[in-house]
């Protein structure tokens, strides 16, 4: 008990196969302490708390809980040790209440009934401590990802774990919830806990942390104190070379209307209210227009009411002055519309096709691709091996490497450089960085601004503020399937326009 | 560059090991002495009665390969054919039918016998496919249910009329030579034996439905509805027309099964009675062992084919040939199973890649 470290990972090892997902990796944690570990995708951090979680085993290495080595085998052992962990994508029973969520798996009963109430008593005392203001009766499909946060914090702190691990924890927060996690954070840090977090948003670890572990291909490049650190150096460790993390553009010359909406209206599931409301807008040759917003409001079904994979209830679409309202999906992308969609395992790719099958995915039936039926292979793999090479796209078995089997970054690029490659006029790229590292986000900004200024009207929808800062010539804000706002990135304020993205504040906008 | 994928071999390879080695304890305990004699017989079989023995084989493998085909194309376009019995019976009916009732057609009347089976087979399929398609109704419980309703539609049809029904034999009539699929000369090669043109047209169905699916447009569109049908949809690909289009063209291989079957001049005859013929099954286990690679299936078809004729000569040890049943039935199971176990492998090794 005496040892000043919580945790203590020495020189853990991992290979998947022939990757080495974690290599001689030493990560130590104070007692007390807000640790952060940043890195690429694919660095090995996950892997790195999974292996602490139970989840993983590693070849070599040991583990330290409180000086004392420990074998954890499975996330049961890791509970025991008081380990708690949020993963990035919470646990949660939806159709439960928070209270429910909380006790699930270590229930009170007395007799074969459940019994809350002494569990209730103690969640709201820890409720009340942190200021958590949270409705334990409320079911988790009710309250926001914000409180379903809280509730996976709740949890952990139910079973009195003093060591909390959080994966990726503000990837689907708002602004403001962010900053009220932070604080959360802090004051979990005041109470004595331990604190593991993954990031790759530096803002925060700046914010918040003691210290940070750099991993890069699964090996500690560094592990520095925040406070000495500047926000480029961070990213240069992580990434290995410079990274600007400013886009580096000129101002936009907007030409001709090319995407011509006008109020388009889509249905909810029934019985709900309209997923999209009479939204108009004009993105013209030339322009970036960002729709800023936080996930969930309408955002998606508009583009796959824009985009044919969703019934539009009125309104009108015009590309190009051609009404495509009700156009097939074969007639937009063969009328000129390219679209990175939101899901890249949903939509964007055939998972089990290679990728020359998939970078033909909307065009194999062309004539640059076939004769009389048949696929023409060698014309394939010719237009793949040049997209591979100028996305940088890397694979195990080149063109025929089933996508499955590739990294997110690497599957994202294939989405990328097919979409952008096809001829377009118009871009609708959704989330086009969602999940991908500071080097790959950068690149793919690049290619967004040079789509640009070749003049190509690009539609772009994303919840990372700062994306939408950085490309935007035009930002519209969506709250609840509606346009409230519009506004200049060189002069809005990010505090309000956080403001109109909560729904506190709104515009009158006849045509954004 | 590109490296073959050896794993599917490999695990049906397993799962035949396995079978033979749970086949052969099953014989020693039926029947000690025997055992190994037995054993002999299974694994050469066919041999031991020369070139007719081998005509067999091929005679059996005939349907087996179509239905595993079928079976096989249409679970590789992301659906599961469980009603190729229903559709081989609609063939065999299609082919009964022309084959008494349009002796008219003369020379190529087996051909139009065979072409009706296709269209039957895959009318049947294709009802299937378009419920899945416009009403999302599973395709395994509809072509489950139009097994029986085509088995009782060609009982009924059969029964009904005097030019098709033996009431004597409570079964089809007998068709004339002349409607008969041609031997081609098979059956000098392999003297005594059935075997006929079928096992071509089927060798070769195989093969078409191969180049299908990896060399053309059609088959790209078909494969991506069954891999992602949202995919599927973000490319523009109407995944309805392609679910129809599947399985009709499932249900045409089984109609043509159904059709060869009964026009092979071997005494076969279409009787009336309340069983679903086996084969449309019998296509799922093939399938299975072929990992639905429609090349492999030619192989696989002859292999079930191989083991089923060496069960017959089983008898002469004082076997029941159901054991043969037996055996192959654990192979089918192994090859599933040892098909779990390879995609378990995989998916671990790729969980490590994230």
């Amino acid at each position: 008990m005496g040892s000043e470290y919580a945790i203590e990972m020495k020189h853990i090892t991992i290979k998947f196969g022939n990757l080495v997902a974690n290599d001689d990796v030493t990560l130590q944690l104070k007692k007390g302490e807000i640790h952060a570990l940043l890195g690429e995708n694919g660095a090995g951090k996950s892997t790195l708390m999974s292996i602490l979680f139970g989840l993983y085993h590693a070849d070599k290495g040991e583990i330290y809980v409180n000086g004392v080595k420990e074998n954890i085998t499975d996330p049961l052992v890791a509970n025991k040790l008081g380990i708690g962990m949020v993963h990035q994508h919470f646990k949660l029973v939806e159709n439960f209440t928070v209270l429910e969520n909380i006790i699930l798996g270590c229930e009170d009963e007395k007799m074969g009934l459940l019994r809350m109430d002494k569990a209730r008593k103690k969640i709201t005392e820890i409720s009340s401590k942190y200021n958590f203001d949270i409705d334990l009766d409320a079911k988790i499909e009710n309250i926001t990802v914000g409180m379903q946060q809280r509730t996976e914090i709740l949890k952990m702190l139910y079973r009195d774990n003093n060591i909390l691990i959080f994966d990726e924890p503000t990837a689907v927060l708002t602004p403001n919830e962010i900053d009220e996690f932070m604080e959360i954070l802090k004051n979990l840090k005041a109470e004595g806990k331990s604190i593991l977090f993954i990031s790759h948003k530096l803002d925060e670890i700046k914010k918040v942390a003691d210290k940070c572990t750099i991993l890069r291909l699964g090996k500690v490049v560094n592990t520095v104190n925040c406070e000495d650190c500047t926000k480029e150096q961070l990213s240069e460790m992580m990434v290995g070379r410079k990274v600007s993390l400013k886009v580096d553009k000129k101002p936009a010359t907007p030409g001709d209307v090319v995407l011509k909406v006008r109020n388009l209206t889509i249905a909810g599931e029934k019985g709900h209210k309209d997923k999209v409301e009479n939204v108009s807008l004009d993105v013209r040759s030339g322009e970036i227009v960002c729709i800023a917003g936080i996930d969930g409001n309408g955002q998606s079904e508009f583009v796959k009411g824009l985009t044919g994979l969703m019934k539009v209830k009125s309104g009108k679409v015009y590309l190009c002055d051609e009404d495509i309202t009700y156009a097939t999906v074969r007639h937009r992308n063969m009328g000129l519309m390219s679209h990175i969609p939101e899901d890249r395992h949903r939509d964007g790719l055939v998972l089990d096709y290679s990728v020359a099958k998939n970078v033909v995915l909307q065009q194999y039936f062309d004539k640059e691709f076939s004769k009389s039926g048949f696929l023409d292979k060698n014309e394939i793999l010719k237009y793949t091996h040049q997209i591979m090479k100028e996305y940088d796209i890397r694979s195990s078995n080149g063109e025929y490497t089933i996508c499955r089997a590739m990294s997110g970054g690497n599957q994202q690029k294939i989405i990328t450089g097919r979409e952008m490659t096809k001829p377009h006029k118009l871009m609708i790229a959704v989330q086009p960085t969602r999940g991908l590292d500071v080097g790959a986000i950068e690149y793919i900004h690049k290619k967004i601004v040079e789509l640009r200024d070749r003049g190509i009207a690009v539609l772009l929808v994303s919840f990372e503020l700062e994306e939408v800062m950085n490309l935007a010539d035009k930002i519209l804000v969506m709250y609840e399937g509606q346009i409230v706002g519009k506004f200049d990135p060189k002069t809005v304020d990010l505090n309000e326009l956080g403001l109109y993205m909560a729904g506190s504040k709104r515009m009158n906008l006849e045509v954004a | 560059m590109k490296k073959i994928n050896f794993t599917p071999l490999i695990s049906s390879l397993l799962a035949i090991l396995a079978g033979l080695v749970i086949g052969f304890l099953i014989l020693l305990i039926c029947n000690t002495k025997e055992a190994v004699p037995g054993f002999l017989t299974i694994i050469m079989g066919p041999f031991t009665h020369g070139l007719e023995g081998i005509g067999d084989v091929l005679y059996y493998a005939t349907p087996l390969i179509l239905c595993g085909t079928s079976v096989g194309f249409a679970f590789r376009t992301g659906l599961f054919n469980i009603g190729g019995s229903g559709q081989y019976l609609m063939g065999a009916f299609g082919a009964v039918y022309v084959g008494l009732m349009c002796e008219f057609l003369g020379p190529v009347q087996w051909v139009v016998a065979l072409i009706v089976a296709c269209i039957l087979g895959g009318i049947c399929g294709g009802i299937t496919g378009a419920l899945k398609a416009y009403f999302n109704v599973n395709e395994v419980i509809t072509s489950i249910m139009l097994n029986y309703i085509s088995l009782y539609f060609v009982n009924m049809t059969i029964r009904g009329n005097a030019m098709l029904f033996n009431p004597a034999r409570n079964e089809s009539r007998n068709i004339k030579e002349v409607a008969e699929v041609p031997q081609l000369g098979l059956d000098k090669i392999f003297s005594g034996s059935a075997v006929n043109i079928g096992i071509i047209i089927a060798i070769v169905v195989a093969i078409i439905i191969y180049i299908i699916l990896e060399k053309t447009v059609f088959g790209y569109e078909l494969k991506a509805c069954g891999f992602n049908k949202n995919a599927s949809r973000y490319a523009g690909i109407n995944e309805n027309k392609s679910i129809i289009y599947s399985m009709i063209i499932a249900g045409a291989i089984c109609g043509l099964a159904g059709g060869i079957a009964y026009l092979s001049g071997t005494g076969k005859h279409i009787e009336i009675k309340d069983v679903i013929p086996a084969e449309g099954f019998n296509g799922i286990s093939v399938a299975l062992l072929g990992v639905s690679n429609p090349i492999a299936i030619i192989f696989s078809g002859l292999f079930i084919a191989y083991l089923t004729a060496g069960g017959f000569y089983l008898q002469l040890f004082h076997f029941s040939k159901e054991i043969i049943d037996i055996i192959i039935a654990i192979i089918i199971y192994f090859s599933a199973f040892s098909l779990l176990v390879t995609n378990i492998i995989s998916r671990k090794s790729k969980k490590g890649k994230e």
